[in-house]
C-alpha cells in the first residue's frame, strides 16, 4: 500500500543517512587496521594508541552522522566517509612516523582531530541554512585581513622554518592563514554574487572581448596585492598561490569569462616575474627546484633540496604497491609527518594506494561541487564551489611540491598533514559543504522540514491578510472560470 | 612474528581494502549524479493518506484531490525545474529565504503568492515593480491560476500542473 503511493508519486529524495553510517565505519576500522599493521606486537603488549585514536575517530565521526541527522538530513552522505578515511590514514602514518623519528606530534594530532570534528559538528548544528553567512561578507573580508595580518604582529607572531605564518598564544601555535581560507571564500562568495552582472556586463567591448571597467578591477587588484604581501612579508608562496588561485576560481564560477582569467593569468605572471627578481627566497626557491639534483644543493643544510629529493627516493622504493605499513623509511625525510606526508604514504603504499587516497580527495571535491551544483542560491553556489577549489589548490600546491612539479612550498595536506589548524580549518569546510549539500538535496517545499519554526511561519499574521483576499476573490471571480 | 607470507598478503589486503572503499563510495554515489533530479519536494508520498482534520484544524481547508501538485518553470534561467507543491501558500521572488528563490533580475524580492484555495491555487501580486502577468495581462488581485496557464514572474514563465 505504501509502496504504491510512493510509485504513483514522484520518488522522493532519500536522506541515506544509513548508507552514510555504513561507509564510515569501514571508514573508521582503516585507522586501526594501519596502526595493527605497523606495529601489531606492540598492540598485542597493550599499547593504547591505536585505540585512543580509533575512539577519537569513531567518536567525532559519530557525533557529526547524529548532529546530521538531527540538523541537515539531506546532506551528501559520501563527503563523511572519504574524509573520515583521510584523517585514518594521515593519524596512522603520523602515529608509524613517531615510532621511528623523534618527532611527536601523534598525541597532539588525535586531540586536533577530536576538537576539529566537534568544531564540524558545531558548525553544522548552528548553520542550519548557510546563506545566513551572506550577511557576514564584509565581517568576514575584514576578518580574512586581520587572520592574515596576524603573524606579522610583534609579540604573537612567530617565525618557523624561514616562514612568518605562525603565532603563539601560550605556548601553542596556530596558522591563522587556515582559517583565513574560509572567510576569503565567504567573503568573495558574497561580494561576486552581488557583483556578479556587472562585472559580466559593464564595460567596453572590443570585437569579441570585453574590457572591464577599471572599477570592477580594483577588487581583483586587491587580491592581487594581499597575495604578493603575503609572498613578501610572509614568505609563504604556498598560500599566495591559494589566496589568489581561490580568487581567480571564483571569479570564474561566477562570470564564465575567460577574459577574466586571461586578466588574472597575466597578473600572475606580471607578479611571477617580480616575485623571481626582486624577492630573494622565491628566486632561491626557483633554483633550487630547477638543480634539486645539484650536489651541492643537495646538501645545503637550510633550504636545500635534500628533503624534496629524498621524498622522490621514497616514492621510488614504494613502487607499484609500495613497502608495506612500517617498511618505509619516512626518518630520512625532513618533516616527513606533515609537508611530506604524501611521500611516506607514496612509500608505504606504493602508487596504488596513493592513487586511493587521491580517489578520496577526489570524491570529496566532486561531491562539494556536487553540491555548488544542486544548491539554488548563487551565494551557495559560489561558497561551495569555492571551498572545493580551495582544496584543490592546496591538493595541486602540496602534491605538486613533492613530486618537483611546481617549487616545495610549505603548505599542508588537507586533513592528514601534522597541524591542528590546517585539520580544524578542513573540517569546518567539510562542515559548510555538508551544510551546503542539506539544502541542495533537502525537498523543496519549507514545510518538509522536521521543525517549521525555524523556517517561515505562515500560520499566524500571513492568515488574515489570505482570508481578506480570499473574501474580494469570490465576490469577484465568481463568472470568471469554467470548472 | 608473522611470517613473509602473511606480511605480504596482509599488506596487499589493506590496498584490497582502501580500493573496495572507493569503489563502495562510487558505487553508492552512482544513482545521485543526475543534476536536478532533487529539484522537487515530497508531500506526495504522505499526503493522500494522511488525515487532514488532525492537522491544524480550521486554519487551512483540507486539499481536495483535484488541486494541481507541481510547479514547472517553462522560461528563465531556471527553466525545466519543477517544484513539487504541498497544502500550503508560497511565496516566489528573487529573495533567497522563501520557497521559490527565482535567479531572475526582473523579479521583485517578493513578487507574488501562490496560495491553494479548494481545489485551485491563486495568484497575487505582492505589489512587485515589474508585475505578475497571467496569459498576458497583469495581475490586479488574487486570480485563479488553471493548470496549463502560463504566468510570468520578472522574466521567468511557469505554469501549474496536475
Amino acid at each position: 500500500m505504501a509502496k504504491k503511493n510512493l510509485a504513483d508519486s514522484l520518488p522522493a529524495p532519500k536522506s541515506r543517512r544509513m548508507v552514510e553510517l555504513a561507509l564510515t565505519l569501514i571508514a573508521v576500522a582503516l585507522c586501526p587496521a594501519s596502526m595493527w599493521l605497523i606495529d601489531s606486537e606492540a598492540i598485542a603488549e597493550g599499547e593504547t594508541t591505536w585505540l585512543l585514536a580509533t575512539a577519537v575517530l569513531g567518536g567525532g565521526a559519530l557525533l557529526i552522522h547524529i548532529v546530521l541527522h538531527l540538523r541537515a538530513r539531506y546532506a551528501d552522505p559520501f563527503i563523511l566517509p572519504c574524509v573520515v578515511a583521510l584523517n585514518a590514514l594521515g593519524l596512522a602514518m603520523i602515529y608509524r612516523i613517531d615510532l621511528t623519528t623523534s618527532a611527536n606530534a601523534g598525541a597532539s594530532q588525535i586531540i586536533w582531530t577530536g576538537v576539529a570534528m566537534v568544531a564540524a559538528a558545531a558548525v553544522i548544528f548552528f548553520l542550519k541554512d548557510h546563506k545566513v553567512l551572506r550577511k557576514i561578507t564584509y565581517i568576514s573580508l575584514a576578518a580574512s585581513l586581520v587572520l592574515l595580518l596576524l603573524p606579522l604582529l610583534p609579540f604573537i607572531g612567530l617565525e618557523l622554518n624561514g616562514a612568518r605564518i605562525w603565532i603563539s598564544v601560550a605556548g601553542r601555535t596556530f596558522q591563522p592563514g587556515e582559517i583565513a581560507k574560509i572567510t576569503l571564500a565567504i567573503f568573495f562568495a558574497g561580494y561576486l554574487s552581488i557583483h556578479r552582472d556587472l562585472i559580466m556586463l559593464a564595460g567596453k567591448k572590443v570585437g569579441p572581448v570585453r574590457l572591464p571597467r577599471f572599477k570592477d578591477l580594483a577588487p581583483m587588484f586587491v587580491a592581487w596585492l594581499a597575495s604578493i604581501g603575503v609572498l613578501v612579508f610572509q614568505r609563504d608562496l604556498g598560500s599566495a598561490i591559494l589566496f589568489f588561485g581561490l580568487f581567480m576560481a571564483m571569479l570564474y564560477l561566477a562570470t564564465e569569462s575567460r577574459t577574466w582569467v586571461a586578466l588574472g593569468l597575466i597578473f600572475v605572471a606580471a607578479g611571477g616575474v617580480l616575485a623571481y627578481n626582486f624577492i630573494s627566497h622565491v628566486n632561491y626557491r626557483i633554483y633550487a627546484w630547477i638543480h634539486a639534483f645539484d650536489p651541492e644543493i643537495y646538501n645545503q643544510a637550510y633550504g636545500g633540496s635534500g628533503q624534496i629529493i629524498q621524498g622522490l627516493f621514497g616514492l621510488a622504493a614504494g613502487g607499484l604497491f609500495g613497502k608495506g605499513w612500517g617498511n618505509g623509511r619516512p626518518d630520512l625525510v625532513a618533516f616527513s609527518n606533515s609537508d611530506m606526508i604524501i611521500t611516506a604514504l607514496g612509500e608505504e603504499l606504493g602508487l596504488v594506494g596513493l592513487a586511493a587516497i587521491l580517489m578520496l580527495f577526489l570524491l570529496v571535491i566532486t561531491r562539494g561541487l556536487r553540491a555548488a551544483l544542486g544548491t539554488r542560491d548563487s551565494f551557495g553556489k559560489l561558497l561551495a564551489g569555492g571551498l572545493s577549489a580551495v582544496m584543490v589548490l592546496q591538493l595541486f600546491v602540496v602534491i605538486g611540491g613533492v613530486t618537483r612539479l611546481i617549487p616545495l612550498t610549505g603548505l599542508t595536506t588537507p586533513f592528514m598533514s601534522a597541524g591542528g589548524s590546517s585539520l580544524l580549518a578542513n573540517w569546518v569546510i567539510v562542515a559548510i559543504l555538508l551544510a551546503i549539500s542539506h539544502t541542495a538535496r533537502a525537498p523543496h517545499v519549507v514545510e518538509m522540514y522536521d521543525d517549521q519554526q525555524d523556517s517561515i511561519d505562515y500560520s499566524g499574521s500571513e492568515n488574515d491578510g489570505a482570508t481578506s483576499v480570499i473574501s474580494r476573490i469570490s465576490s469577484t471571480s465568481a463568472g470568471g472560470e469554467n470548472e | 612474528m608473522a611470517s613473509e607470507i602473511t606480511v605480504t598478503l596482509l599488506r596487499f589486503a589493506f590496498l584490497a581494502l582502501l580500493w573496495s572503499f572507493v569503489f563502495l563510495i562510487l558505487a553508492a554515489s552512482r544513482r545521485d549524479l543526475g543534476v536536478g533530479k532533487n529539484f522537487r519536494a515530497t508531500r506526495a508520498a504522505a499526503a493522500p493518506s494522511s488525515q487532514p482534520e488532525s492537522r491544524a484544524a480550521g486554519q487551512q481547508t483540507p486539499p481536495p484531490p483535484a488541486r494541481p501538485t507541481q510547479l514547472v518553470i517553462t522560461d528563465g534561467a531556471q527553466a525545466g525545474s519543477v517544484l513539487r507543491l504541498g497544502d500550503q501558500p508560497i511565496t516566489l521572488g528573487r529573495a533567497s529565504d522563501i520557497e521559490v528563490s527565482l535567479q531572475d533580475d526582473y523579479a521583485s524580492g517578493r513578487h507574488a503568492r501562490l496560495f491553494p484555495q479548494g481545489s485551485r491555487w491563486f495568484l497575487e501580486d505582492l505589489g512587485s515593480t515589474n508585475g505578475t502577468f497571467v496569459g498576458g495581462t497583469r495581475l490586479t488581485r488574487a486570480t485563479p491560476i488553471e493548470p496549463g496557464t502560463d504566468f510570468r514572474v520578472g522574466r521567468t514563465t511557469m505554469q501549474l500542473r496536475a
